[in-house]
């Protein structure tokens, strides 16, 4: 039987000002405005938020999961990639 | 809603608070009947959460007409302990679901009303239902854009959810004569200061309706004096079947809480 599903959007929220989107699921909707009002009526519901994007899943370009070695790999040994060697000050939150 | 009650409760007053927490009771007893059984997951959250704002408006409408009434009657003895001819809502209120586009349809004739309704009550001389206005109109907002969009993509859409769409529209639409029905009872409360008489809302209602519907592709059913009561207790057979199902559980363990 063919299937005619809704396009998929993947549902981004920022739980409050200040902080960024995070990926917190999908939703399947006809359209932009339906994307963002299911995912209010989804993940909103308990207060999880202040703001939604909605991202067609489609148009995600996503890494090669097989492409792990060569991507991620060479990072494993250069430590000093890391600013871990400087003081922040207290006030400077989500770091 | 703690607050104590006016000075002098007009029985207008009362009705009027009763049949605005009856709609949303009933309304809401009507969208939660979908939870389970939506077409789609989204939808289905969608839709119990709208049920869940309209009984929470219930709660404190009724809560309210409890503390206006002033014999000792709270909000859970007002939804579930009266009978079929002492509910209030307006008969489209109590219309079954059938399907989701008359669900829609439905959803959106009403929330169209409720936003102009919450809108003019914000300022109520009476002022809990003022406040209580004043959350409900948020809410409202988002149900009129939701079905809105719904009835919109309905009618402009598949050969079938069109037909269905205007199946439901042909349906329904005689109901929408009984909102704005003038009545002695408005016409106390609006020279009160405690809310519009329902009919004065009818032509910003309809300059907010009509180009939704004919977006949506509908035809609009000629105006008929077709006329219903629930208003005045005077229900539908749908309203007795509502009851029982959500009476059952109050009548059968009286007092019963979880």
């Amino acid at each position: 039987m063919e299937r005619k599903e809704w396009p998929l959007w993947e549902i981004f929220i920022r739980s409050k000002n200040g902080l960024d989107h995070k990926h917190c699921g999908s939703v399947h909707a006809t359209d932009a405005r339906m994307a963002l009002q299911v995912a209010r009526d989804v993940y909103t519901r308990r207060q999880e938020g202040v703001s939604i994007w909605a991202v067609r899943a489609e148009d995600i370009v996503a890494s090669d999961p097989d492409a792990k070695p060569e991507l991620f790999d060479p990072a494993e040994d250069k430590i000093y990639r890391h600013p871990t060697f400087y003081k922040l000050p207290d006030e400077v939150d989500h770091m | 809603m703690g607050a104590p009650a006016m000075t002098q409760t007009t029985p207008a007053h009362l009705e009027y608070v009763l049949r605005l927490g009856d709609a949303a009771l009933i309304h809401g007893q009507r969208l939660s009947e979908w939870c389970g059984h939506a077409p789609v997951l989204e939808e289905d959250l969608a839709l119990a959460n709208m049920a869940l704002d309209f009984v929470g408006q219930a709660r404190m409408l009724l809560s309210h007409a409890g503390t206006l009434e002033g014999k000792g009657r709270d909000e859970d003895t007002l939804a579930f302990l009266r009978h079929e001819g002492q509910y209030r809502n307006p008969t489209l209120c109590e219309m079954p679901n059938t399907d989701f586009a008359h669900t829609m349809i439905k959803g959106f004739l009403l929330g169209s009303f409720n936003l102009l309704m919450w809108s003019r009550l914000c300022g109520s001389s009476d002022k809990a239902l003022a406040a209580i206005a004043a959350k409900s109109l948020k809410e409202a907002r988002y149900h009129a854009e939701h079905t809105g969009d719904w009835v919109i993509r309905l009618g402009d859409g598949s050969e079938e959810s069109h037909r269905r769409a205007q199946a439901a529209l042909d349906i329904l639409w005689p109901y929408t004569n009984e909102l704005f029905a003038a009545n002695p009872t408005d016409d106390a409360a609006a020279a009160a200061g405690v809310g519009p008489a329902w009919s004065e809302l009818a032509e910003a209602w309809e300059a907010a309706v009509l180009p939704v519907l004919q977006q949506a592709t509908l035809t609009v059913p000629a105006r008929t004096p077709f006329q219903t009561y629930g208003k005045f207790g005077r229900h539908s057979e749908h309203l007795g079947h509502l009851l029982a199902v959500m009476q059952h559980l109050p009548r059968s363990f009286p007092g019963a809480t979880w």
